[in-house]
């Protein structure tokens, strides 16, 4: 079955495209086509006509949200930067994209090098550093010599280096690799990695805006947010605030994946509906092989599952919408979170059981060890939930693992502990029917798949 | 989380990294502040990996002396990381992503149909030290998948065919980095 990838030419795909617009001139990748198609614009405005503080005032009003799943305001975040005299503050770039069903970041580098390096310069400006970081998954190895040879063009071309434009404005950018490990996408996990440590997240407070990388203040903000600024600084803040609904401001990429006919990357406006994404002919157009959706997990491994009845619309019967707002309608019990923009999409011969165990596991694989809670918690879970799989559970063990989850639930450094429990308490929330027949049905859940679950009545 | 490091196993000859390597050393070494180069450490790992195949006790103590740190600072960071391969390894390592996305498209089938292929099982080093066979968690290319990764390369959108074209690609050497 060959699958018909994201056409990778925007201009098939409907709404704005802030980011990825150009993505598919020839030679998008190197400066002087970069340049030609407008490139670096943003860093001429900021320097020669824009305060620190302006650059940081468009943000602001921009609504931008931070893209790597937490949806913190960025230009808020920004403005929480500590300044003392004499000490240097660092922007990190986030480029760790390791959340299970998140591969935008990755596109936007491996195509667009450039506009992040712009985001960085001009973001750098705005804080005040005079050195910044990309911190790349180390899995990326080549994305991170695309980068490498992006920044030796902007050093030649005069945008990096001392003196830059002759605004006396000095910017070093590095591009650093991680090992291979989830945990270091949590961001003060990332900046002990980045100091050459094992990625052991910090206890907060102190936030990294005070004491960050080798203790001193540290912004760190993933690739699409940085990314983000560059429209932002070109066309003003109150043009991308037009863009999408309430606080949920501009454009997001989104990454699809799982059963749908056109996975891939696209970028939407905020506000289109659940509906329109999935089925529409500009995005992923339906499910693969005509098969019937069962599920969906809009935002990355970490946020809840919504069971097929809740995905095009909320509990309340009003169309979803692809919004930070409107996809987390009804809190835990009916909906989900945008997240990362991970957007994962289950068909009906998919089992929710195995694959709730399957992201047990890759918590328990991925947990850093630190906090007792989350090391056993989810180690536990995913043996559990392996039994269930398996035909060897009991029914004592879906209870069990909602026990194992309150007691990792708030009680851990990180939000990892967290990322890993929600999403079993979501799975078993919508689709108990399904894992008690693992129990009652044994021999038949070895053999076959549940289906789509029934809707409850009065839902 | 790793358990357990057999530390008898891993041992190898001491060796110097290449000329070239040295030199990337250095200068990574200027893009950190005074007294930071620390910070090098995972970038110069990946560098020793990609000359020694994989990281013996020997390369460690090299990597440690060359950035004028503690042996145990290196041990402990190799250790930590999923892409250090502490083990001897086959000379092509194939990681395929075995998380949920992947999975949805049929990672399950591509694993066993390598495992039967080679004869090996996950974890396992073919017997002429050509393939060894690794699974991974989520490597970013959740839509494109299944996928795996060898030596940095990825090769997505696998099926069966595809697996046994990539396979004879590799033993004839047509991806030699
Ligand atoms: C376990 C864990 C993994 C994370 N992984 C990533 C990641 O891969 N990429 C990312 O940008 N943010 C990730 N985050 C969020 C970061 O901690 C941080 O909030 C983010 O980089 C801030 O950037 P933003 O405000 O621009 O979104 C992760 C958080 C946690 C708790
Ligand atoms: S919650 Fe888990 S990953 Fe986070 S610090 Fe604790 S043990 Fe590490
Ligand atoms: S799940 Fe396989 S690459 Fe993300």
């Amino acid at each position: 079955m060959p699958i018909d990838q994201a056409n990778l030419n925007p201009k098939y795909m409907k709404g704005r495209k802030l980011l990825i617009e150009q993505v598919n001139i020839p030679g998008i990748e190197t400066f002087d086509v970069y340049r030609k198609n407008g490139g670096y614009r943003s860093v001429d405005k900021a320097i020669k006509t824009m305060s620190p503080d302006d650059v940081v005032e468009e943000v602001k009003k921009s609504g931008l949200r931070g893209r790597g799943g937490a949806g913190f305001p960025t230009g808020m975040k920004w403005s929480f930067l500590a300044k003392p005299e004499g000490v240097p503050r660092y922007l990190v770039c986030n480029a760790d994209e390791s959340e299970p069903g998140t591969f935008k970041d990755r596109y936007l580098m491996e195509h667009l090098p450039h506009l992040l390096i712009e985001g960085m310069i001009t973001s750098s400006y705005a804080l005040g550093c005079n050195l910044s970081f990309i911190y790349i998954r180390g899995e990326f190895m080549w994305i991170l010599h695309i980068l490498e040879k992006a920044i030796a063009e902007a050093y030649a071309q005069g945008y990096l280096g001392k003196n830059i434009l002759g605004s006396g404005y000095d910017l070093d950018l590095r591009v650093m690799p991680g090992g291979g490990a989830y945990i270091c996408g949590e961001e003060t996990a990332l900046i002990e990695s980045l100091e050459g440590k094992r990625g052991n997240p910090r206890i907060k407070p102190p936030f990294p805006a005070v004491k960050g990388l080798w203790g001193c203040p540290t912004v760190v903000n993933n690739v699409e947010s940085i990314a983000a600024v560059v429209p932002i600084v070109n066309d003003g803040g109150d043009a991308y605030a037009q863009i999408g609904i309430g606080r949920s401001t501009g454009t997001k990429l989104i990454s699809a994946s799982g059963n749908l006919a056109r996975p891939g990357v696209y970028e939407i406006d905020l506000g289109l509906s659940v509906e329109e994404f999935i089925y529409g002919d500009d995005y992923c157009r339906g499910m693969a092989n005509g098969k019937k959706l069962k599920a969906c997990i809009p935002g990355g491994s970490s946020v809840p599952i919504l069971p097929h009845y809740l995905v095009t619309k909320t509990a309340a019967g009003e169309d979803r919408l692809m919004t930070y707002e409107s996809l987390s309608d009804g809190g835990f019990a009916t909906g989900s979170m945008l997240g990362s923009g991970g957007f994962i999409v289950f068909d009906e011969d998919q089992c929710i059981v195995r694959n709730t165990w399957n992201f047990a596991r890759f918590y328990s694989h991925e947990s850093c060890g630190q906090c007792s809670p989350c090391r056993e918690g989810t180690s536990w879970m995913e043996k559990v939930l392996y039994r269930l799989e398996n035909g060897q559970g009991n029914l004592r063990d879906i209870d069990l693992l909602a026990e194992i989850n309150k007691k990792i639930e708030g009680n851990t450094i990180c939000p990892l502990g967290d990322a890993a429990a929600w999403p079993v308490a979501a799975a078993i929330h919508h689709f108990r029917e399904e894992f008690e027949w693992h129990v009652t049905n044994k021999e038949e859940s070895q053999t076959r798949n549940f289906g789509l679950s029934k809707e409850p009545v009065g839902a | 989380m790793k358990l357990h490091v057999d530390w008898n196993k891993r041992h190898a000859e001491k060796r110097e990294l290449s000329p070239e390597s040295l030199a990337k050393v250095n200068e990574l070494m200027t893009h950190v502040p005074e007294g930071k180069h620390k910070s090098a450490l995972i970038r110069v790992l990946h560098l020793a990996q990609i000359e020694f195949g994989w990281l013996s006790i020997e390369t460690m103590d090299y990597v440690a002396e060359l950035l004028k740190i503690q042996p145990i600072e290196v041990y402990e960071v190799a250790t930590f990381y999923t892409m250090f391969h502490l083990d001897p390894v086959g000379k092509h390592v194939f990681e395929v992503c075995r998380t949920g996305p992947c999975m949805l498209v049929g990672s399950d089938d591509i694993i066993s149909h390598i495992e039967n292929k080679l004869n090996i099982k996950v974890g396992e080093t073919t017997e002429d030290g050509m393939f060894t066979l690794k699974t991974a968690e989520c490597l970013g290319a959740c839509g494109y998948g299944p996928m795996l990764q060898c030596r940095h390369k990825n090769h997505e959108f696998l099926t069966k065919d595809k697996v046994d074209e990539l396979i004879d690609a590799y033993r004839s050497g047509q991806f030699e980095s």
